[in-house]
């Protein structure tokens, strides 16, 4: 019997194994940056390109940092979803125009409106590196002393916005900086 | 070998001669960036490193093979960190830093990758001491003895035959 049920046993344990790795996402790769200090930068602003930003001008603050680009057709899914999102005024939103075009960055925005409290533009995509970004749309949210507390990477999504974005924003908000 | 299959033999032979070749391309067409180096050895180190981390846009291929443009950034980057003579060690870290280990194509033996590191090596044991229990139990086990109405049966049924042939 015993003779039987180990190859058995063994096919089972493999099948769980098996079925866990197919739901797994192999796009998503935990970021390590996580409850880290989001890397410094300073950048020009896409509608003033002389006056640059920095995360430092936002110590104190909660604010979301979401990587996009014009020709990215998951930026253009979530776009509304931002605009909406935007609406509120706790919410500072940050636009990383990764590795684009200034005008074709600017021609997006004007025809579709635009989200961001700031834009800044990374041209060499330097600062995309600093912040691991390896397929745009990706988000961050930093808290008030500066650290990254949460990271999506794809579209935002109402239900993901809804569930995590907002809810995690409220509990930071409340925190002491 | 008539001709018939001799030519499809043939054909065979050229289609794996050409698949064979366009693998070559791929590795070559990494080749063609042109880089300078202060020595062999910074070279040799770059060429290392790009070989040994993943591109994370195409999950699949190396820093070295892929075209992505963020490949190409990484390379450019880790081009400069070799120049500027950082350790491999340092050059390691920015990427793990910044992308996890998922980057390394060679991961440190750590809880996490405990299971694949010691896995092969559990199921190999695991192997060795089944076929040496089955080895030994066969041991144990003695020929059977037949009793002398076996061997008269035996003999009838071997005479049976010989009368059918």
């Amino acid at each position: 019997m015993l003779r039987y049920l180990i190859p058995l046993g063994i096919f089972i344990i493999l099948v769980v194994f098996l079925a866990i790795g197919l739901q797994n996402d192999p796009r998503y790769v935990p970021s390590p940056l996580i409850d880290k200090p989001a890397p410094d930068f300073s950048l020009p602003r896409l509608y003033a390109p002389t006056v640059s930003f920095g995360p430092k001008l936002l110590k104190g603050k909660v604010w979301i940092l979401n990587t996009w680009t014009s020709d990215c057709v998951g930026c253009r899914k979530e776009h509304p979803y931002l605009l909406n999102l935007a609406k509120d005024e706790q919410i500072n939103l940050i636009g990383l125009n990764y590795r684009d075009d200034d005008r074709l960055a600017k021609a997006l925005l004007k025809k579709h409106g635009n989200p961001y409290r700031v834009v800044v533009t990374d041209n060499d995509g330097s600062v995309g590196i600093d912040y691991g970004v390896y397929a745009v749309p990706e988000t961050f949210i930093i808290d008030k002393k500066g650290i990254i507390r949460f990271k999506y990477i794809g579209p935002l999504f109402p239900d993901e916005i809804n569930n995590t974005v907002l809810p995690l924003i409220k509990k930071l908000n409340a925190e002491t900086s | 070998m008539n001709l018939k299959t001799h030519n499809f033999c043939r054909t065979g032979l050229f289609i794996i001669t050409g698949l064979l070749l366009t693998s070559l391309i791929s590795v070559t067409q990494a080749g063609v960036e042109v880089r300078n180096f202060d020595n062999p050895k910074q070279e040799r180190r770059y060429h290392q490193l790009v070989d040994e981390l993943r591109c994370l846009v195409c999950q699949n291929q190396n820093l070295a093979d892929s075209n992505s443009q963020l490949a190409l950034d990484l390379r450019d980057k880790i081009y400069e960190m070799v120049k500027t003579n950082q350790t491999d060690q340092q050059v390691i870290d920015y990427m793990v830093n910044r992308y996890g280990e998922f980057v390394l194509y060679n991961p440190p033996l750590d809880p996490v990758t405990a299971s694949l590191w010691l896995g092969p090596i559990i199921l190999l044991i695991a192997g060795i001491i089944m076929l040496l229990f089955n080895i030994k139990n066969r041991e144990k086990s003695k020929p059977v003895e037949l009793s002398d109405a076996d061997h008269e049966r035996s003999k009838k049924l071997l005479n049976d035959e010989d009368e059918k042939e």
